[in-house]
């Protein structure tokens, strides 16, 4: 599950110039001691979901084990979901645990899409573990994560 | 109001049959300056970024972003939706220092 190279349908003459850009200024990767890191993902966690269970399962994260650059990830989220009217996914949340800000996005979905599945590009600072979690309509959390390694860092 | 909103591109099918699952692919030219980098001179580069995306299909919404400073430059999403009937679906992207963009496509579904 993790770890699944999606790397595909990449180039494309926007993708090229956001490398260009990004490259022309100098980032400030701001490391702190790596106790602290995941307290902040358990911050956002708290503060996004109070203190209801996630489990694990039900959720398929894809995103290259190694990316060469940060800056430009690709991501897709696919959560086993019928998308009925009784039986959906109400939202899907993205973190990245080393990340100076480990929240990444918010979608929201229902029934209208179809496929419970969300594809998107991130920046991920270094290496680390990014976690999606879904909110299914019957309010139940299920997650997936996944390590990637960043060879060249972003600044997220 | 389009400070530095760019281009939005959006890929709909055309046509589909009802009830089809339909893959939609959108893009906005955007810097989506993260606040953490510095330029050249060690400056910090203030943060610009998308904060929200929506799609509407005949009015009612299908897809809503909220994005963060770690989506990449120029935010990319592809999601899915049910072809129901003939009609618009529009897209709009706003950031956080006013600007905005919308895009328009229609779509044909048959039976």
């Amino acid at each position: 599950m993790a770890g699944k190279n999606e790397a595909g349908s990449s180039a494309r003459p926007g993708r090229r110039r956001a490398l260009q850009s990004l490259a022309a200024g100098a980032c400030l990767i701001v490391v702190r001691p790596a106790a602290a890191t995941p307290e902040r993902l358990a911050a956002a966690l708290r503060e996004t979901f109070g203190d209801r269970q996630i489990k694990r399962g039900k959720v398929k994260l894809e995103l290259p084990r190694l990316a060469e650059s940060g800056n430009v990830v690709p991501v897709t989220v696919t959560v086993d979901s019928a998308m009925t009217e009784r039986d959906n996914v109400k939202s899907v949340h993205l973190f990245a645990e080393r990340n100076n800000l480990p929240r990444i996005l918010e979608v929201q979905l229902g029934p209208y899409n179809g496929k419970a599945v969300v594809s998107s590009r991130v920046r991920l600072a270094i290496t680390q573990q990014v976690l999606a979690v879904a909110v299914l309509s019957d309010d139940t959390l299920w997650s997936a994560a996944a390590e990637i390694e960043v060879t060249v860092s972003s600044c997220g | 109001m389009m400070s530095r909103m760019g281009k939005a591109r959006v890929r709909v099918p055309e046509r589909a049959t009802r009830g089809e699952i339909v893959e939609i692919r959108t893009m906005v030219d955007h810097p989506h300056e993260s606040g953490f980098r510095h330029d050249d001179m060690g400056r910090p580069i203030p943060r610009h970024i998308v904060e929200s995306f929506t799609c509407s299909y005949n009015g009612r919404e299908i897809f809503r972003a909220r994005l963060h400073p770690a989506v990449s430059t120029n935010p990319y999403f592809m999601f899915y939706a049910v072809a129901t009937e003939s009609g618009e679906l529009v897209f709009t992207w706003t950031d956080d220092q006013g600007g905005a963009a919308t895009q328009i496509a229609r779509i044909t579904v048959t039976d």
